[in-house]
């Protein structure tokens, strides 16, 4: 296979063979390939994904959390987004999982640059990733008790004492 | 032109000299010699730019001589968005300055938080350290900037040499958890 074979298909179409059962489901909005995989088996994919000899995903563009409330069952998520540097082709892999049991395996261990960026998410959503070597807040106030992304929270600060009119909606 | 002088303040005056309280001489000599401490996070930064540049000239008021260190700063100016990450670098700024050290809260968010009113911004200044004088605006104007300097001179100006001695001034600062 060659780097003009690769297509969107191509991929779907290895992967589910390397992975039987575990692509649930796939979409591509705006353009982008967007696969949705247990939380148990991501980080074999990912891992598979850069180390394959042919798509070579090399490079991690993003990490990062989402929060749908109204999703029973599958209220978190984490998202990775990765680019093959030598094909220029960009791919998203999406994994859900309940809000009250929010662990997924590190991705560090096979992207350096998953550290921070796991960091963050724990930081604003509370998703905790098992193997982390330093799993801190990042952008946070050390002593914030609560996690500020996560929808449940107001996104106005409480501290506020001017806007306890009816003008501002309180 | 004229060199414009600032008003001798109340005294008594006689042939060849002039008498009147030490209160009022320092506090004169102070007012007009206030060196700043620029503490500025975003575009209230930019105004102050403009208020010190030639055009608005804070050197007219004695202020020209910004203190990067606020160990021989008096007047802290804070411009700009404080996140509550902050809050404690700038606490610990204004502990280094020594007294009788004053400070200018410039712009809404500085004051109030201003549109931030979200988890990660400090709700105005105030939540961590005493301010003297709030200006308003969003950003303020240089005038504005300079109206607010200059009610630091009143205030500097009209200041017992024993407030920073009070009981009352040990209370305010006591309730900022500031020894």
């Amino acid at each position: 296979m060659t780097a003009t074979d690769i297509t969107h298909d191509s991929i779907v179409e290895r992967l589910s063979a390397q992975f039987p059962g575990k692509i649930l489901s796939h979409d591509e909005p705006f353009g982008l390939l967007s696969l949705n995989v247990p939380r148990e088996d991501v980080i074999d994919i990912i891992k598979w994904l850069k180390e394959d000899a042919v798509f070579q995903f090399i490079f991690m563009t993003d990490l990062c959390g989402v929060h749908f409330p109204e999703q029973s069952g599958q209220e978190l998520g984490v998202i990775y987004h990765l680019h093959s540097l030598v094909h220029n082709i960009r791919l998203r892999l999406r994994t859900f999982f309940p809000a009250n049991d929010p662990v997924v395996p590190t991705a560090t261990t096979v992207f350096k640059a998953a550290n921070w960026m796991e960091r963050e998410t724990f930081d604003f959503f509370g998703i905790r990733f098992t193997g982390h070597p330093d799993l801190r807040r990042i952008l946070n106030v050390d002593d914030m008790d609560y996690h500020p992304l996560l929808k449940q929270y107001p996104l106005e600060d409480g501290t506020r004492t001017d806007k306890d009119d009816k003008y501002f909606g309180r | 032109m004229a060199v414009k002088l600032v008003e001798s303040p109340e005294g008594h005056t006689g042939q060849g000299f002039f008498a009147t309280s030490l209160d009022k001489a320092i506090g004169l000599a102070r007012a007009n010699s206030i060196w700043p401490l620029p503490f500025a996070t975003s575009c209230c930064g930019i105004e102050f730019m403009a208020t010190m540049g030639a055009h608005y000239d804070l050197a007219r008021f004695g202020s020209e001589r910004l203190s990067f260190s606020p160990r021989q700063a008096d007047l802290l100016m804070v411009m700009g968005t404080i996140a509550k990450k902050m809050g404690p670098v700038l606490k610990q700024v204004y502990l280094q300055m020594a007294e009788p050290r004053w400070v200018l809260s410039v712009g809404a968010c500085a004051s109030s938080g201003g549109i931030f009113d979200t988890y990660s911004v400090l709700q105005g200044i105030d939540k961590v350290i005493p301010v003297d004088v709030y200006v308003p605006g969003c950003p303020p104007t240089p005038e504005a900037i300079i109206d607010g300097v200059m009610k630091i001179q009143e205030l500097i100006k009209n200041e017992s040499l024993r407030r920073r001695n009070s009981d009352e001034y040990q209370q305010l600062l006591n309730s900022y958890g500031i020894e």
